[in-house]
């Protein structure tokens, strides 16, 4: 059910659209690296530990 | 909690530890206060009776302008903490703040545009607190710019904090220079933060709600920032180690 | 003194700041059209602006000769504080770029149909400004003096870093070509330029050791 925006609905809208984007846009990013990261790491650490 | 215990969280593994158990609390949390708050504020708040519909965005623009200027905050501290008492964790979780307040700057610009463009009638206008905003985004670039652009982490970190120090000044001083070079003409005292007691229930508790939010998303990013960070590094100083090993 | 006599002669180009300044400042009506009467009225700021950039221009030659045959090492090791290097280098820098633009400037604002009653304030400010900008500058070159890219990372820490020094300068630059009181922003800009003179070099000392290490 969508409130009624009146003639304002496209800047609420997008303002919002804008907004969620951005910080799911941040949100992936930060996950993404922190899993990349984290596998690397673990593949680093096995590396390190079998050569030495 | 005594001080002493607090400090027992610089150390890297103890950080990873407690985030560890911390981290999924802090993450729903975040998520469940932000959904709260935004659809309460988009689905079940009455239009201002001058701003209409548009009064909305406030539940997007306040809170992100809030956690703009408290990210540069808590990166103002970290960076003191690193440079008194040189943790690692202080210096990474500064780094893993930036993006996300800069981050939260663009928003606070991009939904003051769009509800400035039928507001005021224009999408900018140079008043000084957009002003502000715009040097504070020009900051977080510069700071980011320097962390990516020095190899050596303990380097960076110093460099980093100082930036971090006299940028805070400047940016204070610009803050002062922009009101007097353009006394502000405007923000609607109607949804001012300053000015609490004009904003009425209906619209200050789902601001409220959607502040908590905001804070709670920020917190939530940044620990899992650090995390990756002292992940990263470990990560380099064992590739380094070895690299000279062999 | 010997620093100041090195460092004139590694600062080199007093002619290549002053040529931008004048190039900047030629291009300014191209851009904007012919007309008198709105030159005249941008002419302060556009004359801070150019003296700004040309400032910025000469920057990254503050430690980077030093820094590349290892002359920086020897200064460092050597009686004088670290923060009295930095101050050398920047009044080097400020006697090989800022003054010359000082002094240059009101030619230009000729060119810009500048208001009679403005050479005098736009003189007076930049005198007053410009240090600062040398000063400040010399913490950014500071900061990026072992980077490869350091030119355009260089530009984007430091004219943040400028924007109350701008502010205050073309403000008293343009009141003082209007007519009108002058007193707040000299006295801020003044203000500006003495605390940056003061502080900013501990930190642009801090920051130098830090890349020495």
């Amino acid at each position: 059910m969508m409130p009624d925006l009146g003639k304002y609905a496209d800047a609420v809208l997008s303002s919002y659209a804008v907004s969620l984007v951005l910080l799911a846009l941040i949100v992936w990013l930060s996950l993404r690296r922190s899993k990349r990261i984290k596998s690397d790491l673990e593949e680093v650490e096995r590396k390190v530990k079998s050569n030495g | 909690m005594s001080l002493n215990s607090l400090w027992e969280y610089a150390n890297p593994k103890k950080f990873i530890q407690t985030t560890d158990r911390v981290l999924p609390w802090v993450a729903w949390s975040a998520a469940l206060t932000l959904v709260v708050g935004l659809v309460w504020g988009f689905f079940f708040t009455p239009d201002d009776y001058r701003q209409g519909s548009t009064v909305k965005i406030i539940y997007l623009h306040v809170p992100a302008a809030l956690m703009a200027i408290n990210a540069w905050m808590m990166m103002l501290v970290t960076s003191l903490v690193w440079i008194v008492r040189r943790h690692h964790v202080s210096a990474l979780a500064a780094r893993a703040a930036a993006p996300v307040g800069m981050i939260m700057t663009v928003i606070a610009l991009l939904t003051g545009a769009i509800w400035g463009q039928p507001m005021w009638g224009t999408w900018w206008a140079w008043d000084p607190r957009l002003t502000s905003f715009l040097i504070l985004f020009l900051f977080y670039l510069g700071y980011i710019a320097l962390w990516e652009a020095i190899e050596n982490d303990d380097t960076a970190a110093d460099l980093t904090s100082i930036l971090c120090l006299v940028g805070s000044v400047f940016a204070l001083l610009s803050r002062y220079a922009v009101n007097f070079w353009n006394q502000g003409l405007h923000q609607g005292a109607s949804l001012s933060l300053d000015k609490e007691e004009n904003v009425a229930d209906v619209f200050w508790y789902p601001l409220l709600v959607a502040m908590a939010g905001f804070v709670l998303l920020f917190i939530a990013l940044v620990l899992m920032r650090t995390r990756t960070e002292i992940r990263a590094r470990r990560m380099r100083a064992l590739l380094a180690r070895e690299r000279m090993g062999a | 003194m010997r620093d100041i006599r090195l460092a004139m002669r590694a600062g080199g180009g007093f002619g290549l700041g002053l040529s931008f300044f004048l190039i900047v400042v030629v291009l300014v009506p191209f851009g904007v059209g012919p007309q008198s009467a709105l030159l005249s009225k941008i002419a302060p700021g556009i004359l801070w602006l150019g003296a700004l950039l040309a400032c910025l221009l000469s920057l990254d030659r503050i430690f980077a000769l030093d820094w590349e045959d290892g002359s920086l090492d020897l200064l460092a090791t050597s009686p004088l504080p670290m923060e009295g290097i930095v101050s050398v280098k920047a009044l080097a820098h400020w006697l090989t770029t800022g003054l010359p633009l000082v002094l240059v400037a009101p030619v230009l604002g000729v060119l810009l149909n500048l208001p009679e009653a403005g050479f005098l304030w736009l003189t007076l400010s930049l005198a007053l400004g410009t240090p600062a900008l040398s000063v400040i500058g010399t913490f950014g070159a500071a900061l990026t003096v072992g980077l490869k890219r350091g030119g355009l990372l260089l530009s984007l820490l430091v004219l943040p870093l400028y924007v109350p020094t701008l502010i205050f300068g073309a403000e008293m630059a343009r009141r003082g070509a209007e007519g009108f009181d002058i007193t707040t922003p000299l006295l801020l800009l003044a203000g500006i330029t003495c605390g940056t003179i003061a502080l900013l070099p501990f930190a642009s000392a801090a920051v130098l050791r830090v890349n020495l290490r």
